[in-house]
């Protein structure tokens, strides 16, 4: 049991130490390193859940795009140095509090719903790319194509932000 | 084909999932550069992200993994502008400090 559990318990330490890495770490390019980490682990989760779409679409967008557009920001604005203003212990101390808080709501409400879960695994094969393609061209085509608009909106959104003023 | 739901019950990725979600809320709150509050909101949809996954494998549906698509999506959408939003900021602020954004504030 301990064994079949091994690849599973690896990956969450992983994840939830470079997680938490990403918090701590005072230097904001290990910070966005750890969560490039933290991604690859949680892409790992993913391919032991058999959801090899998701598996591929995660790394292409996160690892790909979403963490190079950081590192890019990041080095654009060069925040490289340590002097970087942290909040005093007391607002620290009440994050704390509050993130601690959160979860036990959160892992007693977790527990109070046990006996609705369901016993056995299903063994339908939902996470290869014949299913979902299916799944995304049939019943979801019409968010689909919004998200596409969404996407256009945000790359003329971001353009539009980001180009210098001209008239001023 | 056996997926390791058989062998992790899933209140395993329950746990997992709140953990790292506690996590991106505590660097929300812990932070004052903005790009690490961004980073952490990145956490917390990952984290969402992985139950939907867990439990559309648990109950073989795929409707689930599908959501996971969309909120990819969305997250790169939002980056995208909110980078954008930052970099302007630095600009004409010459910081990302979360503490001098507060234009908007009264």
């Amino acid at each position: 049991m301990l064994n079949q559990n091994l690849p599973f318990m690896i990956l969450a330490t992983l994840s939830v130490f470079s997680a938490l890495m990403v918090v701590l770490s005072r230097k904001p390019v290990h910070s966005v390193l750890y969560l490039i980490f933290c991604f690859f682990t949680i892409g790992g989760h993913y391919l032991l859940l058999n959801a090899q779409f998701l598996f591929a679409v995660h790394i292409i967008v996160y690892a790909g795009a979403i963490m190079v557009l950081f590192l890019f920001t990041l080095m654009f604005i060069n925040l490289n140095k340590e002097l970087e203003p942290h909040k005093t212990n007391l607002v620290k101390a009440a994050a704390t509090i509050v993130a601690g808080t959160l979860l036990l709501v959160m892992v007693s409400t977790v527990t109070d719903t046990g006996n609705i879960l369901p016993t056995q695994v299903s063994q339908n094969e939902v996470g290869t790319v014949a299913v979902l393609g299916k799944k995304l061209y049939g019943d979801y085509v019409l968010p689909f194509e919004l998200t596409s608009i969404l996407l256009l909106a945000a790359m003329v959104g971001a353009v539009m932000i980001g180009k210098k003023n001209t008239e001023s | 084909m056996n997926s390791i739901l058989s062998v992790v019950p899933i209140e395993y990725y329950l746990g997992l999932s709140v953990i790292l979600f506690t996590i991106g809320v505590m660097g929300v709150l812990f932070r004052r550069n903005a790009i690490i509050v961004f980073m952490c909101i990145e956490l917390m949809l990952n984290a969402v992200n992985l139950l939907l996954t867990a439990f559309s494998t648990l109950h073989g549906e795929a409707g689930g993994q599908v959501m996971v698509f969309f909120i990819m999506a969305v997250a790169a959408a939002e980056v995208a502008v909110g980078l954008a939003i930052l970099v302007m900021i630095y600009n004409n602020l010459r910081t990302v400090d979360i503490k001098e954004m507060n234009k908007l504030k009264w």
